[in-house]
């Protein structure tokens, strides 16, 4: 049986794998034909009818930015999966890890190419589910889980402050089409509900992306695996909130609010995720920070809305997802075939592990910038843009630069740390790992050189169309590598050198952070927890007040509601006066047979509130609701009555049963008795007084007549009550049994739960 | 379960006439007072007689089938028979006629999935009370 158990899955594995790897590239090449459209500033909308009837549409909308990300995701998708294959697929539950992956995939590219915010924002919760269950994959350790419920509420609380945004930026716009809204920019930016929208949409995206007071979530989503990590927490998910930005750019931007929300958050982020970046010993640690810094980066480019601003952006964008899958990648192989990713732990791996070195290196000096990388490009246009601002010109300059230079460091703690230096001998044993694992980080890193060296191809296919779908106009792109020494390339000298400097000094500068951490007083992390504490007291403390468990209580809670409720109305409207002569007429009206059986029906109530007997008090109130039904047959309802009868006749039987196990009614209940019967009649009266005030008002009996005259030529049945049950209405019946089952099913599965633990007292005695 | 020789033997007698009475309520129910939720209960009646009278267990035999199964399959029938208008082209749960032997004057003896459906209530019904009965039975 063993032997089965342990085959089984690499069989499921294997297909699984497989189809992991064909959907993405499968996507990829479909794509790929939109390049040449897209690349000549045409924008296709594709688009599905789903529900004619009701005007839903799956529409999707391909412009520079969404077919940037779309290939990105792909792209990358495809060298993440097959890497899969080797990191996981021996992993019992991989089929289910394939699944989750292939979810999340979906769903961001639908994020990215929806056409529409309602499908967007579908989207954008898929991808929180799937990154939940991802993070969370390792699900025996208390701290994944921790983790992905911790980002899980972050994105989905932003989540919800971001469709609240999109139902009132639909409202304003007049449509829900992205492609209509873009359009409608000034007209949106001059609506009173601007600021609010702004401040939704930013509460969606900045959650999302990690920006700062939000940022703690994303360094703990490392807990999953590392392809996962690399996947949706460097290349993809993360950047669902920057895509938003870009994507609402020319909706919401451009006013000083989006501004200063942006550079003030971006600018923060960027410099206060990078160095904490250099504070990390876990190389995937010094990753996921820096991952942090490029998303601040992008936000603060973002807002500053150039268009040389939009430009380097997107650059940048391209650049990091680039370099950044390829170090995850890269790490998490060294994992594979070290046991450690603490950065004091590994030296000199670039014997042992050429390839993975390769890869890494060129990974590597992208992030650090240095030419002829494209990375190299990408901190140029962030510098030119920043010094060309007219506002806030040295806050970003200054915080890039920052960053830039503790870039440099990070790139140096996480490539030439390991692999450099002397081999220690407790890594002698370690050889190059499987080429299913260094495909992806070669590829991704020769990217970046491919890039780099002819830069026209990024800018014709990637990055001009993104920009100019972001800045929402055509303006001109115009990528090199070098062509004359200005301020931008005075300041990356300065960076190689700033940064050559506090790389051989990184030991101290880690322990400086670390101290510097220790003193401060503001903790993300355990204020987090104190939060969730704190909602949970907060829960706990209102359902002991709310949840009595008595059933007399709730019932005179729910009674006393209704009663005061109906009274005030009545009170406030000035009801009462007309409703007078209506009960005056009504009690002339009764015959001596209403006064027969209202006596029947009273003596009955008096009875079940006097008597001290249980037994007695169910039989009374067996004798009210016989009453109540001899009503129903007096005014001509003959199905109602009987039901009424059956259901007393079966009630009664219930009570009875239960009747064994219930206390004798007790004295202490005696005085609570006049103000339980006192809350009834009140109850009672009011409804009675609302019955004759509707009776008054005259009943639209439009419905009624349309089921007299249709019941028999449309549905061949003289029984109205019966035909409304099962053929005009009968979708609500079905709902209606459905909920009988159920309630019958539960309450099956309650008493038998609470039957098991005594029946093995049963079997012990 | 009680022990009373009249019980006993007044209950076998009324069982049967109850289920009897019950499938005649539901089968006018489209005519007259009646349908599948007054079956249903009424049937479930005969049922919970039953077992105060012979137990539970006796009365689960006399069911053979569990009453939480019995409870399904009407929502099992119901649902199908709102379905089977799919069939004809017709939306959910538009009623189907079948007319056998009808003549200019007569309508004959009329079939349709909406007495198919109103089966359904009336098991779900039965099933659901008697799932309820029987086990606070036991665990009382």
């Amino acid at each position: 049986m063993a032997t089965t158990g342990a085959e089984v899955p690499r069989v499921y594995g294997g297909a699984a794998g497989w189809i992991s790897i064909l959907i993405p590239v499968a996507i990829f090449a479909w794509l790929t034909q939109f390049l040449e459209p897209v690349a000549a500033g045409e924008t296709v909308l594709l688009g599905v009818d789903w529900v004619p009837s009701m005007d839903i549409r799956l529409s999707l909308m391909i412009d520079g930015l969404s077919l940037t990300f779309a290939l990105l995701i792909s792209g990358i998708g495809a060298l993440v999966t097959l890497y899969s294959t080797q990191y996981l697929g021996r992993h019992p539950e991989y089929p289910r890890f394939v699944l989750f992956l292939m979810l999340f995939m979906l769903g961001m590219l639908g994020l990215v190419l929806a056409d529409n915010l309602i499908a967007l924002f579908v989207f954008w919760e898929i991808t929180t589910i799937s990154s939940y269950l991802l993070i969370g994959f390792d699900s025996d350790s208390a701290k994944s889980r921790r983790s992905a419920l911790q980002a899980l509420l972050l994105t989905a609380t932003g989540g919800l402050a971001l469709l609240a945004g999109m139902i009132m930026l639909g409202a304003v716009a007049g449509s829900f089409e992205l492609s209509v809204i873009l359009g409608m920019g000034d007209e949106i930016r001059a609506h009173p509900l601007y600021l609010p929208i702004l401040i939704l949409f930013l509460a969606g995206a900045f959650t999302k992306s990690a920006q700062f007071p939000f940022h703690f979530w994303l360094p703990n989503a490392m807990a999953a695996p590392t392809p996962v990590s690399a996947y949706l927490h460097s290349a993809t998910m993360v950047k669902a909130g920057v895509f938003l930005l870009a994507r609402m750019n020319p909706a919401l931007g451009g006013t000083e609010p989006w501004f200063w929300a942006l550079v003030i958050a971006g600018g923060f982020t960027t410099v206060f995720a990078s160095l904490l970046a250099v504070r990390q010993t876990d190389i995937k640690q010094v990753l996921a920070y820096t991952t942090l810094m490029a998303l601040g980066a992008l936000t603060l480019f973002i807002g500053a809305g150039t268009s040389d601003a939009i430009k380097a952006a997107m650059v940048f964008l391209v650049v990091h997802s680039l370099y950044k899958a390829a170090l995850f990648l890269m790490i998490g192989l060294v994992d594979h075939e070290t046991g450690t990713r603490e950065v004091e732990e590994l030296h000199g791996l670039a014997r042992k592990m050429p390839v993975t070195f390769v890869a890494g290196a060129l990974a590597a000096i992208s992030m650090a910038g240095i030419p002829p990388l494209i990375g190299f490009i990408g901190k140029e246009f962030l510098y030119k843009a920043g010094l060309a601002l007219d506002t806030a010109q040295l806050w970003v300059t200054g915080t890039i630069f920052a960053a830039s230079v503790l870039m440099f460091v990070a790139a140096g703690i996480s490539v030439a740390r390991p692999f450099l230096g002397r081999l220690p001998d407790r890594l002698a044993g370690t050889h190059e790992g499987p080429a299913a694992m260094w495909i992806g980080p070669l590829t991704l890193g020769a990217l970046g050189l491919v890039f780099g060296l002819s830069s026209d191809l990024a800018e014709t296919w990637l990055v001009a169309p993104a920009t100019w779908a972001v800045y929402g106009a055509e303006t001109k792109v115009d990528l090199y590598l070098f062509r004359e020494v200005n301020a931008a390339f005075l300041l990356s000298l300065a960076t190689f050198a700033a940064g050559l400097v506090l790389y051989a000094a990184h030991r101290r500068l880690r322990a400086g952070m670390a101290r510097a951490i220790e003193i401060s007083p503001i903790r993300f992390d355990p204020a987090w927890d104190r939060l969730l504490d704190g909602l949970k007291a907060l829960a706990a403390w209102q359902t002991g007040i709310l949840q009595s468990g008595v059933l007399q209580r709730y019932m005179v809670t729910i009674l006393a509601t209704l009663a005061a409720a109906v009274a005030v109305t009545l009170w406030a409207q000035d009801a009462l006066a007309p409703i007078e002569p209506g009960l005056a007429a009504q009690l002339a009206g009764l015959q001596l047979t209403h006064y027969a059986i209202l006596g029947f029906i009273c003596a009955g109530a008096l009875l079940a509130a006097y008597t001290s007997s249980r037994m007695t008090a169910v039989a009374a109130l067996g004798v009210v609701g016989v009453g109540v039904a001899l009503i129903f047959i007096m005014f001509s309802a003959p199905d109602v009555a009987i039901t009424q009868l059956l259901v007393e006749t079966l009630t009664i039987v219930l009570v009875a049963v239960a009747m064994l196990k219930l206390p004798t009614l007790s004295l202490r209940t005696e005085a609570r008795r006049p103000w339980h019967a006192a809350l009834s009649v009140a109850v009672g009266g009011l409804v009675t007084l609302v019955l004759v005030g509707v009776l008054q008002g005259g009943l639209d009996r439009r419905l009624t007549d349309y089921f007299e005259a249709a019941s028999w030529p449309e549905a061949y049945g003289r029984n109205i009550v019966n035909v409304i049950l099962v053929d005009f209405r009968a979708l609500d019946t079905f709902g209606e049994i459905a909920v009988v089952v159920i309630a019958a099913l539960a309450a099956f599965a309650l008493l038998r739960g609470t039957r098991t633990p005594r029946a093995g007292q049963e079997e012990g005695e | 379960m009680m022990n009373s020789v009249i019980l006993n033997a007044a209950t076998r007698l009324l069982v049967s006439l109850l289920v009897l009475f019950s499938i005649y309520m539901l089968l006018r129910g489209h005519n007259l007072p009646g349908g599948g939720f007054i079956g249903g209960l009424t049937g479930a009646t005969g049922f919970v007689l039953y077992a105060i009278a012979h137990g539970t267990e006796a009365t689960r035999a006399a069911l053979r089938v569990e009453p939480q199964n019995i409870a399904m399959i009407g929502l099992g029938v119901a649902l199908a028979a709102g379905v089977s208008a799919a069939i004809f082209g017709d939306a959910f749960f538009t009623g189907q006629w079948l007319f056998l032997g009808a003549t200019e004057d007569d309508k004959g003896l009329p079939l349709s999935s909406v007495l198919v459906f109103d089966i359904g209530v009336y098991l779900v019904v039965f099933g659901s009370i008697l799932t309820l009965v029987l086990a606070l039975e036991e665990e009382v």
